[in-house]
């Protein structure tokens, strides 16, 4: 009849149960390394945030909103044109990245011919501008916009240069979005006699919208905490908060580089302060975005 | 049975096309959006290029000490200016070199961890680290690195051969910052390795470990070798934490106990300087610039050629 | 026999004619075909086999044995749990966080699931070919190589060298790369070549059983007949588990067949059996279930 032992079989069975303590040694180690690598990520965000609010917790009061920058008296010193500043950057960098990028998406996606010679050299560009520096969008500032066209530092300068920094994330981040919407949208749209705009305008671009705000909020998250380009094209402290476009301004992360390089504890604690406002502002903007991206975003 | 929809015995009435005027002028529009990258980029180089062949144009000053020379100081007066631009370079060297071999292995790990180990509840409260860390201003990594990293790490492990400007505290911290750019980017290719590559590895009775290190990440390799190419970049392009912690030494050395000024470092210090338009220290501005720009231009070829090779093999 | 416990769901299994314990397995010498069979070795077999994913009790109660250097053929029609049922073999459904398997699958008298065996193990001796080829993105000699330098046996250079040619001798593919097979990516190949190669990867190990999933259902109707034809060289070394959903297929070239089907439990969801398992001869010539003979004349399926 059957016979389900052989002497070799059982040898082989056997070989089954052979202990693999060895080998599960290794197993748990390269897990526990791997995972080391996170931990220590996580780690350094607790101490780094740690730090900063045992450093600038007591100076995280009224006067850091209502008082201007002043070096004589840090103890009750604030950051108001700063923080004012960095919040004209971050609309300024909004109302120019929106419509630019999202243009610039539409046509990558829309109207462009996949794989011409045109569209070849715009994704490089695009991927060659997102490795460059942010100073050398700075010497752009300075070399051309102050020097030669505006004159001075002025808000809608360092709003300008803001906005190339971050402008090809938000053009990738605008064509990921659109790409996601299905193609028999489009084509359910034009079977129907409307031209390609319309369908852009009215189908397609309506259902990136989540897509395309999570990418901007990063995008102008990024943005405003920039100091290397605004130092370079001459950003310094002012104690006067901006009017207009044409004014001079500064910005927190300007504020912070300052205070940090001095070495009184005064000014110390005003720059762990000034970061504690500046990552509550990164908290708020990233929390807008993950909820977007989650509330907002389909599957299809 | 006819289709349209006009009187028997009329012609049908489909007008040839017209030109949509209003299509083509959006059309145009939304070329000029998508022209503006190029635009930039022709901006860039010419803004940097101009000033800086203006630099080699002067007389004093020679592409060759340029590149070779070890004394870099532009800002000081005509006689006296040096313009070897190589401390520079070493420093900038230096810093990048530590901040990648802290991003590159914890950044791997941690890429390999979410994508391959990790269950969801883990994920959900890992990734959100790395994005917080990787929105962080730079000004704050360099704050940290010089108030708290510098005096409560490093002085208290290297004493006195440490000052309270160093290149090994801006660079691992840098290192840091560049974790998350490396884990997200490798975290994507690894997870777009097929599923049936690895079934494929686990019938055959490897070991997770055996199917992580030698089928998923090799066959991942194009997404990760962009992964570093960025992180490289990062690396030789961060300003804010090497102006607040590493220094304004201008010296050729590659040790990182001491401070040193990269060529990042250079531009934003001597930007602050409000160099006359024209002169010598404004040219070198750009100089230093169009070496950065250069390297990271060439860094940038050499991460697409990479990409496109072995995805190639892959497909 | 010991019967696993209840699931928490599915309170009574519907089933359209009164069954007898187990599914109907005759054991008298019977010839098949070429192959003359001598009292069969048994080397693996399943008892009481159930699989549920979380709690849907999604394969139930499948006993049933297979014999060395048989082909054996899972057929049925979709959702019936034969690949679920092949996977068991190897252990392929401990990757699946949700699966678990109740009931026993002895491997010469083991217990494959018992605690102290090693699944990584198994796998080395229980090799698995899958529905569409997924060799890796390496040569092709890196391919076939990769089985045995995981398995912690040291091999010389030429050893491995040996092992590798063995292989694709064995899985007829040789000829066909011998020239280029060290640095020709497996990509390269066809189709049908991939999955030789699979096949080659597979038998690397030197494992004792070869399960197959669909291996032909990816492939044109040569390849197909290619490795159909490899099969029946292969099973004079190796034993054949191969599931397909190609019933002419079974037919050609399976030893025995199991036939499994899909039910509805009383919540609505498909769970699959097996119905009859018999000499292949005789499950397609004149089955015992009616059922087997509706999906056999094509009444459903």
């Amino acid at each position: 009849m059957s016979t389900l032992t052989t002497t070799r079989g059982v040898d082989k069975a056997a070989a089954l149960t052979g202990a693999p303590h060895e080998n599960l040694l290794k197993e748990r180690l390269f897990r526990g390394v791997l995972l080391a690598c996170l931990v220590f990520a996580t780690f350094f965000l607790v101490v780094l945030f740690a730090y900063i609010i045992i450093e600038g917790a007591a100076r995280f009061d009224a006067n850091l909103f209502l008082n201007q920058f002043s070096q004589i008296s840090p103890e009750t010193a604030g950051g108001q044109s700063a923080i004012l500043g960095t919040i004209y950057l971050g609309l300024l960098v909004i109302a120019i990245t929106v419509p630019l990028g999202t243009a610039a998406a539409v046509y990558l996606e829309e109207y462009a011919t996949k794989g011409s010679r045109l569209s070849r050299t715009i994704d490089v560009n695009i991927q060659n501008l997102a490795a460059v520096p942010s100073v050398v969008y700075g010497l752009l500032g300075l070399g051309i916009f102050v020097r030669v066209i505006f004159g001075e530092p002025t808000l809608l300068v360092g709003g300008l240069i803001l906005s190339l920094l971050v402008l090809p994330v938000v053009i990738v981040a605008a064509r990921e979005a659109i790409k996601a919407v299905p193609p028999s949208l489009r084509e359910g749209s034009l079977g129907l006699g409307a031209t390609r705009w319309q369908t852009t305008w009215k189908m397609v671009l309506p259902n990136a919208i989540p897509g395309i705000a999570t990418g901007v909020i990063l995008a102008v998250s990024r943005a405003i905490g920039e100091a290397a380009p605004l130092v370079v094209i001459g950003v310094g402290l002012i104690t006067f908060n901006p009017n207009s476009l044409d004014d001079r301004f500064t910005a927190l992360p300007i504020l912070i580089f300052d205070t940090a390089k001095r070495p009184q504890e005064a000014f110390q604690d005003l720059s762990a302060a000034l970061i504690i406002v500046s990552l509550i502002l990164l908290i708020v903007l990233n929390s807008t975005a993950i909820f977007i991206r989650n509330r907002y975003t389909r599957k299809w | 049975m006819s289709i349209t929809k006009t009187a028997p015995g009329a012609a049908p009435s489909l007008r040839p096309a017209r030109p949509r005027t209003g299509e083509r002028i959006i059309e145009g529009t939304l070329l000029a959006a998508a022209l503006t990258s190029i635009v930039t980029t022709v901006a860039i180089i010419f803004a940097i290029f101009e000033p800086a062949i203006e630099f080699f144009a002067e007389p004093e000053i020679t592409l060759v000490e340029f590149l070779t020379g070890t004394t870099w100081t532009p800002l000081f007066a005509a006689s006296q200016a040096q313009f070897g631009v190589l401390p520079l370079v070493a420093a900038t060297f230096t810093t990048s070199w530590i901040a990648l071999a802290v991003a590159i292995p914890l950044g791997l790990g941690a890429a390999v961890y979410l994508a391959e180990y990790a269950g969801s509840r883990v994920r959900s409260v890992f990734k959100p680290t790395l994005e917080i860390l990787a929105g962080i201003p730079t000004v704050v990594y360099g704050y940290f690195a010089l108030t708290f990293f510098t005096p409560v790490v490093l002085e208290p492990i290297f004493g006195d051969s440490i000052g309270t400007f160093n290149m090994l505290s801006a660079g691992l911290i840098m290192g840091v910052m560049i974790i998350p750019v490396v884990a997200s980017l490798s975290e994507d290719a690894i997870t777009a390795v097929p599923q049936n590559l690895r079934e494929g590895a686990y019938g055959m009775g490897s070991t997770k470990m055996q199917v992580s290190t030698r089928v998923v990440v090799p066959a991942a390799f194009s997404g990760i070798a962009a992964a570093f190419m960025l992180a490289v970049s990062r690396a030789v392009g961060e300003t804010m934490i090497v102006a607040l912690a590493a220094g304004k030494r201008s010296n050729f050395t590659f040790n990182p106990l001491q401070d040193g000024w990269t060529m990042t470092g250079f531009i934003v210090d001597a930007a602050q300087g409000d160099q006359p338009t024209g002169s010598i220290g404004y040219e070198s501005l750009f100089a230093v610039a169009m070496l950065l720009f250069v390297i990271t231009f060439v860094l940038n070829i050499i991460s697409i050629r990479l990409v496109r090779k072995y995805r190639e093999e892959y497909e | 026999m010991t019967t696993s416990p209840n699931p928490t769901t599915g309170v009574g299994v519907p089933t359209s004619a009164p069954k007898t314990e187990g599914p109907r397995i005759t054991l008298e010498h019977e010839e098949h075909g070429d192959r003359e069979r001598a009292p069969m070795d048994m080397i693996v077999r399943t008892e009481d086999l159930d699989v549920y994913y979380g709690d849907f009790w999604a394969v139930r109660k499948v006993t049933m044995d297979v014999a060395r250097n048989q082909i054996t053929a899972l057929i049925g029609p979709s959702g019936c749990g034969k690949s679920t049922v092949l996977r068991c073999f190897n252990r392929m459904n401990d990757l699946i966080p949700t699966a678990r398997v109740e009931g026993h699958v002895t491997y010469h008298g083991q217990d494959l699931y018992a605690k102290n065996v090693d699944p990584v193990e198994v796998r080395r001796q229980v090799g698995m070919v899958f529905q569409r080829p997924n060799p890796f993105p390496k040569t092709i000699f890196e391919n076939v190589a990769y089985g045995p330098k995981v398995s912690g046996v040291k091999y010389s250079r030429s050893d491995l060298d040996d092992l590798v040619v063995e292989a694709l001798k064995g899985a007829a593919l040789w000829e066909e790369v011998k020239a280029e097979y060290k640095d020709k990516s497996g990509l390269a190949l066809s189709g049908g070549q991939q999955q030789r190669l699979c096949i080659a990867r597979a038998i690397a190990t030197e494992p004792e059983i070869i399960l197959m999933d669909e291996p032909c259902s990816a492939l044109d109707p040569i390849a197909t007949a290619l490795i159909e034809d490899l099969m029946q060289e292969l099973v004079t070394k190796y034993t054949v588990i191969i599931v397909t959903h190609n019933m002419q297929q079974a037919a050609r070239v399976s030893d025995r067949t199991a036939f499994f089907t899909a039910n509805l439990d009383d919540r609505g969801q498909r769970f699959g059996e097996l119905v009859e398992y018999d000499y292949t001869a005789k499950l397609f010539s004149n089955p015992a279930d009616s059922r087997t003979e509706d999906y056999i004349s094509g009444r459903f399926g």
